[in-house]
């Protein structure tokens, strides 16, 4: 049943109209002149790569940035949002990619926040009642009372959806919602996306993913470089075209591993015994995991973020403690090293927060090579560092790895995600390397710097290290891995050799905790 | 018994102005700003509650003054620590000198003078039970005032909208902000309201506890209320206790002291200070664990709107 | 119209001078109302400061005598600033360091200079390292908020100078005054040309040098402005931040200490009770707007001990009392904390084109 009384101009149907929308930062143009428009009851998917824009025009739709340039029609008036407070109430509701939940809060409180119509004292039970109704009417199951920092991701998104709908949008936007499901719990939204358009809700539906939107959109606008490239219904489009409108050169060959993978009996390089690790709040993450990394191997971890995956990159790197178990760098023990004596040995850490863990964004970028190799004996000269080396060993990185900055004196912080990415790649893969735990290194870049990591991590593979590449993206893990393990809950779920697409179903009900027959790894308990 | 009385009685008044305070910053930091200007403030809203009180007579009007300049004077803190983003423990350590300051100026020719005050008022009935009558019961107005104000507190940041808002912005200002609410209007209610009660906390010192004006007179209540709020984990509640815990110490050195002890008194004053330091470790030892529920995640860090990736 | 607000990227040395004077300038005219609603002449107070602190060769050499422990304190203060550890405690520390020597003199003097100039030197360096690295202590075992303590041993560091001034230590032939006997010649440090300009300039300027090379050039610089900007990344690079505070606070507290013994045996040569003055918190104020650099450090404490000289002359001349001087540090601050925005965020006006 059609739940709007949005009235006025519905004779065409159109939800949302923009027009010449831009929005430029420090002089460049995120959005440049694009247009896009919303109907009732269909799914509109914006497509692009990593920067293309995406977020940054539907930040514009949902009041977060005011555009430089453009008009704006929601349901037939003309709007201007000067905060998202604005936008909220003509109905337009988003999901973005980190939910901007309130963590300390519970659901009930993070849905309530910003409602029109709350009073002064809060009617908890009044609001409660109405999550439940809103719950069982979309089968979007949520505990009203239960703080938001206790749910699993999953659950998260479950009820930024729900606070969509509680505040009566009828234009629901989806920013990259797919990148921290299962492939169950993929397509259960889509199910859900489904019923919404038969509600006569318009949906925006934001994706780098050829695949899902092919899959759940009726309409694709593709944006490359803030401006638009194409727009069309789905049954006009092929997905080469496609590819070809995000990246703008046709055929960007994808990387793959060789297809002559190496046997899987190379040397032992870093060993996990039942090792078992706790995250910051003092609870277990890694529930006793076991694997060998082998040298010219590339060791697959895939899983649903939350699960133990960076403890267990910490751990291994020596940042974080190995409360039981073993860990054993070919055959020296190095449970108890430390992050320096792992980097000495040739272990390195690519880590997932780039700007804050990785480097230091006010430092340049000297200073941020130095990060990891100040205390090794051609930087450190007694208690002073030789800086003129330093300088010297970071232009020939700049240089190798063709990193864009106008030299080695620029603050880190003004160097672009790719860029950054580089950096830290340069640096790590650098001097003594035997070992590289890669946490999600493709996460926010553009396709060539993409293809450029993942070239180097198969280089490095072949010659002769280990890699353990931990990643939320599955086509990059069955792309890549040799191996590929898969972690639920702090324990290895299982592991599959030579994983292809076809194990896609197995993988994705071992991310779910689902035990299937494909085994291997550690005996796992029932829940 | 007839010893720890008048002692309890003592640590209830003592410890009301760091009540005030405790509870005036607990409000503005639960929103994500930090105030360290605290004692600053506290002299100021203890001279101005001198000042009015000596010039028209009236106790009343004197904390209603005091209320509304310690507001006033907060306007600095918010606009510097909200709108143009500084760093906020060094904007309250000037807050700090600037009030210290002002309050020493302005107050240099009335050092030693007394006013006519707030006395106490039995309450009725209450007042008669045992022990609890005369330690509680038997303050004056600011003290009782004081009762309802922890309650008001509490009722206001966890049931109400105001409240819902205010802890939506302290712990992560840009979910919030996407929520449709400003994080900068929110933060400003907090910081001027906080501020307001914290100026009524060093009125009080002048107004009720002591009746006239000595110089630097907070003698650090003020830092004591920034830890304070650390101990009660910004529970209103819990900063009741731990302002009674300070005012127990204060009231028993004075006791000490008075009963004619060989202690000198330098140690004797150092106390209330030893004791902050060992309630933040105790506090910290055992709450450490990973995060304090109830600490403002964003407590100190200005919030940019249009934040880029 | 509208009032955009972006982020700055990067900012040029001349718009950042620009920023500072201007920011001062607005200071001193706020603190001109502030004269003005106490009914004095601004233009003749701030004449009388001038003329005491910069006029002539005695009021300069004063500047200079409270130059020294500014720098020193400042030096302290903007080490653990470095590294984001707020040490407020400066003036404590000072204290500590001026007890210390103190001590030494009253029960182990030797009449040997260079014996009791390295004893007295050692012995403040580590009472004010100790005081300080106790806080630190505090910050890095149990994350105890190290503003408040630090504020707190600064109370127990005057309570403790009191205990002793008013208790045993006093002079017995001083007439019931507070205060310690005189040190002996050999426990004074030489001051020049009959001002009170004392060696422990020496000390100052050392200390500044040392510092600048250590930061910018150290290993263990690199490490603490690191674990400043970053402590994440510091943790990523193996740094080990817990010994780091705990060394950064007693480094801190130390040279702290040492300022305060330069103070006593180069200046007062008795203890006092009102030996704190405030240099330890002023010492935050020089520290953050000469943006923990060492050098300018030098430069700015001099303009701050000329407030401190003018503000005394003030007080003698005008009879206004000292605070004002506190006043117009608590102006310069806000003022620059004004300017800090315009450094880090860069506002246009956006006309509404719709």
């Amino acid at each position: 049943m059609p739940l709007m009384d949005w009235g006025r101009d519905m004779t065409e149907n159109y939800l949302v109209k923009m027009r010449g929308i831009t929005k430029a930062f420090y002089g460049i143009k995120a959005n440049d002149g694009v247009d896009f428009d919303l109907k009732c009851g269909e799914v509109h998917a914006l497509l692009g790569e990593n920067g293309a824009g995406k977020s940054t025009l539907m930040s514009v739709l949902c009041g977060l940035y005011q555009p430089d340039d453009g008009v704006i029609v929601v349901n037939g008036r003309k709007v201007v949002f000067h905060s998202p407070k604005d936008a909220i109430a003509r109905g337009i509701g988003i999901v973005h990619q980190h939910f901007m939940l309130v963590p300390s809060l519970t659901v009930w409180e993070n849905m309530a926040l910003g409602s029109r119509d709350m009073e002064f004292v809060i009617d908890e039970n009044a609001i409660c009642e109405r999550i439940k109704e809103l719950s069982q009417r979309y089968g979007l199951d949520v505990d009203p009372l239960t703080p938001v920092w206790q749910l699993s991701i999953g659950e998260q998104q479950r009820v930024a959806i729900l606070r969509m709908l509680y505040h009566e949008a009828n234009i629901l936007i989806l920013d990259e919602p797919t990148s921290v499901l299962t492939p169950q719990e993929i397509e259960n939204l889509f199910i859900t996306i489904k019923h919404m358009k038969e509600e006569d809700y318009g949906i925006v539906f934001i994706s780098h993913k050829l695949r899902e939107v092919f899959e759940i959109a009726d309409r694709i606008t593709v944006l490359r470089r803030g401006r638009v490239v194409g727009s069309m219904k789905t049954f006009e489009a092929t997905p080469e075209r496609l590819a070809e409108m995000m990246v703008g050169t046709s055929g960007v060959s994808e990387v793959r591993a060789t297809e002559e993978k190496p046997k899987s009996n190379g040397k032992p390089l870093l060993v996990a015994e039942d090792i078992v690790v706790k995250n910051d709040k003092g609870l277990i993450a890694v529930d006793g995991i076991s694997f060998t990394l082998r040298e010219n191997q590339i060791l697959g971890i895939a899983g649903v973020s939350g699960n133990g995956q960076g403890e267990l990159a910490e751990a291994l790197s020596g940042m974080r403690k190995i409360e039981s178990g073993r860990l054993y760098f070919t055959v020296e023990d190095v449970t108890y090293a430390s992050a320096r004596q792992m980097v000495d040995l040739g272990v390195k850490y690519i880590p997932s927060d780039r700007k804050g863990v990785g480097l230091v964004p006010n430092m340049n970028v000297a200073e941020n090579v130095a990060l990891r190799k100040y205390w090794q004996p051609p930087f450190k000269k007694g208690f002073f560092i030789d800086w003129d080396e330093v300088y010297r060993d970071s232009k020939s990185l700049v240089e190798s790895y063709e990193i864009l900055t106008p030299g080695v004196n620029i603050p880190v912080r003004m160097l672009s995600g790719g860029n950054l990415q580089k950096l830290i790649l340069a640096r790590e893969l650098s001097g003594e390397l035997k070992v590289v735990i890669a946490m999600h290194p493709t996460w926010g870049l553009d396709v060539k710097a993409t293809a450029f990591v993942r070239e180097k991590l198969l280089s490095a593979r072949n010659d002769g290290s280990a890699v353990l590449l931990i990643s939320e993206d599955l086509d990059e893990l069955l792309a890549l891995s040799d191996v590929l393990a898969v972690i639920y809950r702090g324990k290895i779920m299982g592991m599959i050799e030579g994983p292809k697409a076809e194990n896609i179903e197995e993988i994705g009900l071992m991310m779910a905790g689902i035990p299937t027959s494909v085994g291997g790894g550690n005996v796992i308990d029932e829940d | 018994m007839e010893l720890i009385v008048p002692i309890l009685a003592a640590a209830v008044r003592s410890g009301t102005p760091i009540l005030y305070a405790t509870l005036g910053e607990i409000m503005t930091e639960k929103s994500g700003v930090l105030n360290l200007g605290l004692e600053g403030i506290m002299l100021i809203g203890a001279y101005v509650g001198f000042i009015v009180t000596y010039n028209t007579g009236s106790p009343f009007w004197g904390l209603v003054a005091a209320f509304f300049v310690g507001m006033a004077v907060n306007v600095v803190h918010a606009f510097l620590c909200i709108s143009l983003k500084a760093n906020q423990v060094i904007c309250g350590l000037a807050m700090t000198m600037f009030g210290t300051g002002v309050s020493s100026l302005l107050g240099r020719g009335y050092v030693g003078e007394t006013i006519a005050g707030l006395q106490a008022v039995a309450l009725p009935g209450l007042s008669s039970f045992p022990v609890v009558g005369p330690v509680f019961f038997s303050q004056d107005v600011m003290v009782y005032i004081s009762y309802l104000l922890v309650f008001v507190v509490w009722f206001l940041m966890y049931k109400t909208k105001f409240g819902l808002m205010m802890r939506a912005v302290g712990d992560s200002p840009l979910s919030a902000e996407a929520a449709g609410i400003s994080v900068s209007a929110v933060r400003y209610a907090s910081t001027l309201l906080g501020g307001g009660l914290v100026s009524l906390g060093g009125a009080y010192l002048t107004v009720v506890y002591s009746h006239m004006w000595v110089d630097l007179m907070t003698a650090g209540r003020g830092w004591i209320a920034v830890a304070l709020v650390i101990f009660a984990i910004w529970n209103p509640l819990r900063a009741a206790l731990g302002s009674y815990l300070f005012g127990g110490v204060e009231a028993l050195q004075m006791r000490i002291q008075a009963g004619g002890t060989t202690v000198p008194a330098p140690l004797l004053m150092m106390l209330p200070y030893i004791l902050t330091i060992a309630v933040l470790v105790v506090i910290s030892v055992f709450k450490g664990r990973g995060r304090m529920l109830g600490a403002p995640s964003a407590l100190g860090l200005p919030f940019y709107r249009e934040e880029r990736e | 119209m509208r009032i955009k607000v972006e982020k700055r990227f990067y900012i040029t040395k001349w718009q950042e001078v620009c920023i500072i004077l201007a920011s001062i300038v607005l200071a001193f005219s706020s603190g001109a109302l502030v004269f003005h609603f106490l009914g004095v002449d601004p233009l003749e107070a701030y004449k009388m400061m001038i003329d005491g602190s910069l006029g002539d060769f005695y009021g300069v050499s004063e500047t200079v005598a409270k130059t020294i422990p500014l720098i020193m304190c400042s030096l302290a203060v903007a080490l653990s600033f470095t590294m984001v550890v707020w040490n407020i405690g400066a003036e404590g520390q000072f204290v500590l360091g001026a007890l210390a020597c103190t001590a030494f003199v009253r029960y182990l003097y030797v009449d040997n200079f260079v014996v009791m100039l390295a004893c007295m030197g050692i012995s403040a360096l580590l009472a004010g390292g100790l005081w300080g690295a106790f806080a630190g202590f505090l910050k890095a075992r149990w994350n105890v908020n190290e503003i408040i303590t630090t504020l707190m041993m600064n109370y127990v560091a005057i309570l403790l100078l009191q205990y002793f001034v008013y208790g045993s230590w006093r002079d017995p032939t001083s007439l019931g005054f507070p205060m310690t006997p005189l040190f002996p010649k050999s426990a004074r440090l030489h001051q020049f040309f009959s001002t009170r300009v004392h060696s422990g300039i020496f000390f100052a300027v050392i200390i500044a040098l040392i510092l600048w090379i250590v930061v910018r050039k150290g290993v263990w610089g690199y490490e603490i402005r690191v674990s400043g900007q970053n402590p994440k990344a510091a943790d990523y690079a193996g740094i080990r931040s817990t010994r780091n505070v705990i060394l950064v606070m007693f480094l801190s507290g130390a040279i702290a200490g040492l300022a305060g013994m330069a103070e006593m045996a180069g200046l007062h040569r008795r203890l006092q009770p009102g030996f704190a003055v405030g240099y330890g918190y002023t010492a935050i104020i020089i520290a953050w707007l000469a943006r923990l650099h060492p050098l300018a450090i030098i430069f700015v404490s001099f303009l701050f001990g000329a407030l401190f000289v003018g503000g005394e002359n003030l007080q003698i001349a005008m009879r206004l009392p000292l605070s004002s001087v506190q006043i117009l540090q608590g102006l310069i601050l806000f003022f620059l904390l004004g300017g800090e925005f315009f450094r880090n965020y860069r506002v246009s006006f956006i006309s509404r084109k719709r």
